[in-house]
């Protein structure tokens, strides 16, 4: 019994410097992830969930083009992306903006990756992620944004709520509709340009889809929801980085593998739970 | 004229010769699932389906297997367990997402396992951000093979699909088999975007999907129109994204060729916005 | 609640004045003049494309009129409540993490920023609503697997739980099988009589309500009538509605209004 634990924790698990940092940020992004996952899920955004972290990767490679700050760089085509998305997006759109604005980034991103001489490991770290390549200072930025996001989501969960489950009652109480599209969207975005620089597009992406799927279909209400997608994401990451520092092998990965899971358990206990449910 | 007699300059450049036929021939398709794809609000799968394919290539280049049959052979996997995962849209929506994400976790294990292998991270990159100058001659043909499969299937599935994509309850009504033109018209929709993914780039199939097909849509009335406009609109912005940039090699100050996805990306665009205003300028009209 | 103070008939708690709505330079209302009452029920009726839809927009404040005026009561106004709306269409996903009393529960305070601490006040208020409407047996079930009928009584108690002077229905009895429609139709006449509320019900077909309406209001060529049923429904006034001769025939307590010209789209109507 003991020799599987030494397998499972081995040492420096939670002692190493570079791993404490990574349990840190990896925790901070899956509250995150999971507070602005349960948004994108119950709204059928997946796709701007997925979208504007792509998009933003432009703005990175625009940065390295002209010297500037990266995280800048990211904050900016997130932030223009999402309106971009918001704006433009009439009511019987359904998506073709949002693959648009994204192709649009990308163009842009591979203009500004031809014409600069960005390192290109750089961008596959954007994608991918180097979750155990965190510094102190990089732990501190994601921490302070988590708090913001966390703060916003705090603020904006009524009415965004509200809108999302009902939204014809929701506008002629007040909360316009395009009004809290485009508060979401920023959520987005900030959540993006907090968790793409440290963890990756990939990972962050992960954790906001799986654990708020998951979620959606174990909680009953909205609150028991809300938490389950956190809980679940923890957990998710946790594991993740249990079994990335045992094989090795890219915490995205494990984060996606663990993630899709949850949501299958999910997927089965709804057809258990009603067995009609499904075949209607 | 000026056009004309520079696209036949270029003709005698091989590269640029396949790269102009064989994007053309992708414009084509993509141009044509396209429409439906919009139609369906299926633009998520559609541009998902690039990333999943990237999936495919990363492990065709492990496997030393031909990367055309990476791309459809995941793109397949992923796209019918999207058909099958989702009915209602946001289910639809959500599966997407996972599905997305499962593959793209793939794929970060892939490229691991590559540079784990060959120390090499130039590979896995031209997957991401392929060039339709490179495309290998042995894939010309292979592709002209699946692009007739995959305008073949939408020609069987014409009608029923028209019908199954604006109006599913009355077509099932009429005794249309919904979810199996739904999934058929998977099929046809990953050939469309794998080959893209493969001789563009992940990037450029989203664009040559949805841009060319949206403007059609705000253009026309007729479905039948929509397809032929969205094919030449598509093929247009091909070739005169080759065009240019093979021309910008020779633009001050770099010098040095802007990338052909880019000018592509950006004819779509003017494109969608170019049929945008037209469609406001006829509803104001009306 | 509200029901303390007793209604009173003659109170005008809504006005509308020259109303005018062009949609896409079409003329959809024109010069409508119409007073609700407190406490009365108003069936709003007439063909596909009358303009019943869009007068609950107007009244909600979605779409602002062309010319005239909505007004409403002292001291009132629009949005926080004070007018309840039962939208036409709400088909819930299955699979939303949503319940009976979640849904209700969000008419209390739905629009307001940050988030609530439940608390016993919040759940008895709820429980008082959904007991209301006779939904406490399904108060635990998540919305996407409750019927037309069940979703319908949910929102009038998300309406209610904000005290509203008045409630907008529009086609709540569409897609309802009889029995629900009855449900439905004796839920709203109680809402208006017992509790003081003005209610306004969009519906296609008068038959239904008859027996709750006080009062009528039949849209037609942007134009609007109102009274009561038989002050209404007459050839003379409906025909200067349409435009042009239409016949109404009472067959068995029901009444068809059947036009000359447009038999087929006016018989299913009302």
């Amino acid at each position: 019994m003991m020799h599987v634990l030494g397998l499972l924790f081995p040492p420096g698990l939670l002692t190493a410097p570079f791993m404490q940092n990574a349990w840190i940020s990896g925790s901070a992004v899956a509250i995150l992830s999971a507070l602005v996952g349960f948004f994108a899920v119950l709204r059928g955004a997946t796709f701007v969930a997925h979208a504007v972290p792509r998009a933003s990767f432009a703005g990175a490679a625009g940065a390295a083009l002209v010297g500037g700050d990266t995280l800048l760089g990211l904050g900016i085509f997130s932030a223009i992306s999402a309106l971009g998305i918001a704006f433009l997006t009439s009511r019987r759109d359904r998506g073709q903006i949002t693959a648009l604005v994204l192709a649009a980034a990308l163009g842009l991103g591979a203009l500004f990756l031809a014409l600069g001489d960005a390192y290109a490991p750089q961008v596959y770290a954007l994608l991918f992620g180097q979750i155990v390549g965190i510094s102190r200072a990089d732990v501190l930025g994601i921490l302070g944004l988590t708090g913001l996001t966390a703060a916003a989501v705090a603020v904006l969960y009524r009415p965004l709520l509200f809108v999302s489950v009902a939204p014809d009652v929701a506008e002629a109480r007040g909360v316009s509709r395009h009004r809290f599209n485009v508060l979401f969207l920023l959520l987005v975005a900030l959540s993006a340009t907090a968790a793409v620089p440290v963890v990756g597009a990939l990972l962050s992406f992960s954790l906001m889809v799986g654990p708020a799927a998951a979620a959606s279909y174990f909680g009953r209400s909205p609150a028991s929801a809300l938490w389950l997608s956190v809980a679940i994401g923890l957990v998710s990451v946790w594991l993740a980085l249990v079994l990335a520092y045992d094989t090795g092998m890219p915490v995205g990965f494990f984060v996606a593998v663990v993630t899709a899971a949850f949501y299958g358990l999910g997927r089965l206990w709804a057809l258990t739970a009603d067995p009609l449910a499904d075949a209607a | 004229m000026a056009l004309l007699t520079l696209v036949r300059d270029l003709l005698q450049t091989p590269a640029v010769a396949t790269a102009l036929w064989i994007g053309s021939i992708v414009a084509v398709v993509s141009g044509c699932a396209g429409v439906f794809t919009v139609v369906r609000g299926q633009s998520f799968a559609g541009h998902a389906l690039g990333d999943v394919g990237s999936t495919g290539a990363a492990a065709a280049y492990l496997t030393a297997v031909q990367p055309l049959y990476g791309f459809l052979g995941i793109g397949l996997l992923g796209g019918l367990a999207i058909d099958r995962l989702g009915n209602r849209a946001r289910e639809r929506d959500v599966a997407t997402g996972i599905v997305l994400s499962l593959t793209m976790g793939l794929s970060a294990l892939l490229l691991f396992l590559i540079t784990e292998q060959t120390s090499a991270t130039g590979g896995p990159l031209s997957i991401l951000f392929g060039s339709i100058f490179t495309v290998a001659p042995a894939v010309t043909l292979p592709v002209e093979l699946f692009s007739l499969l995959a305008l073949g299937l939408l020609a069987v599935l014409y009608r029923p699909l028209v019908f199954a994509s604006l109006s599913p309850e009355t077509a099932r009504a009429r005794g249309v088999r919904v979810g199996l033109v739904g999934t058929l018209f998977m099929v046809a929709l990953v050939i469309a975007v794998e080959e893209s993914s493969l001789v563009a780039g992940a990037l450029l199939s989203t664009a040559l999907l949805i841009g060319p097909a949206a403007a059609a849509v705000n253009w026309t009335r007729q479905i039948g129109h929509t397809l032929a406009l969205s094919a030449f609109l598509g093929v247009a912005a091909v070739v005169l994204g080759i065009v240019l940039s093979y021309e910008s090699y020779f633009w001050p100050p770099l010098h040095r060729g802007w990338p052909v996805s880019f000018f592509i990306v950006m004819l779509v665009l003017v494109e969608y916005i170019a049929s945008r205003l037209w469609r406001r300028r006829r509803e104001a009209t009306a | 609640m509200k029901g303390l103070e007793l209604p009173r008939a003659d109170q005008t708690i809504l006005d509308l004045e020259g109303v005018r709505v062009e949609l896409g330079g079409k003329v959809v209302l024109r010069d409508i003049d119409v007073a609700l009452r407190r406490g009365e029920l108003v069936g709003v009726i007439g063909p596909n494309g009358a303009g019943k839809s869009t007068l609950l927009k107007v009244i909600l404040g979605f779409i602002r009129p062309s010319a005239g005026a909505v007004r409403f009561a002292q001291g009132q106004r629009a949005g926080r409540g004070a007018i309840g709306y039962v939208p036409q269409s709400f088909s819930p996903d299955p699979d939303l993490p949503l319940r009976a009393r979640d849904l209700v529960a969000l008419g209390i305070d739905g629009d307001r920023w940050g988030f609530s601490l439940g608390g016993a006040r919040r759940r008895a208020a709820v429980d008082e609503a959904l007991a209301w409407v006779d939904a406490l047996s399904y108060a635990e079930q998540p919305v996407g697997r409750l019927s037309g009928g069940e979703l319908q009584r949910l929102l009038v108690a998300q309406a209610l739980i904000a005290e509203p002077d008045t409630l907008l229905l529009d086609e709540p009895l569409a897609n309802l099988d009889l029995r629900s429609q009855d449900e439905i139709v004796g839920l709203v006449g109680r809402v208006a009589h017992e509790r003081g509320v003005t209610v306004m019900l969009v519906t296609h077909d008068m038959n239904p309500i008859l027996g709750v309406m006080d009062r009528l209001l039949y849209l037609a060529g942007g134009r609007a009538a109102l009274g009561t049923p038989d002050e209404v429904v007459r050839a003379e006034v409906l025909g200067a509605l349409y435009g042009h001769h239409v016949d109404v025939l009472r067959v068995h307590g029901r009444i068809l209004v059947v036009g000359a010209a447009e038999v087929e789209s006016l018989t299913c109507e009302a």
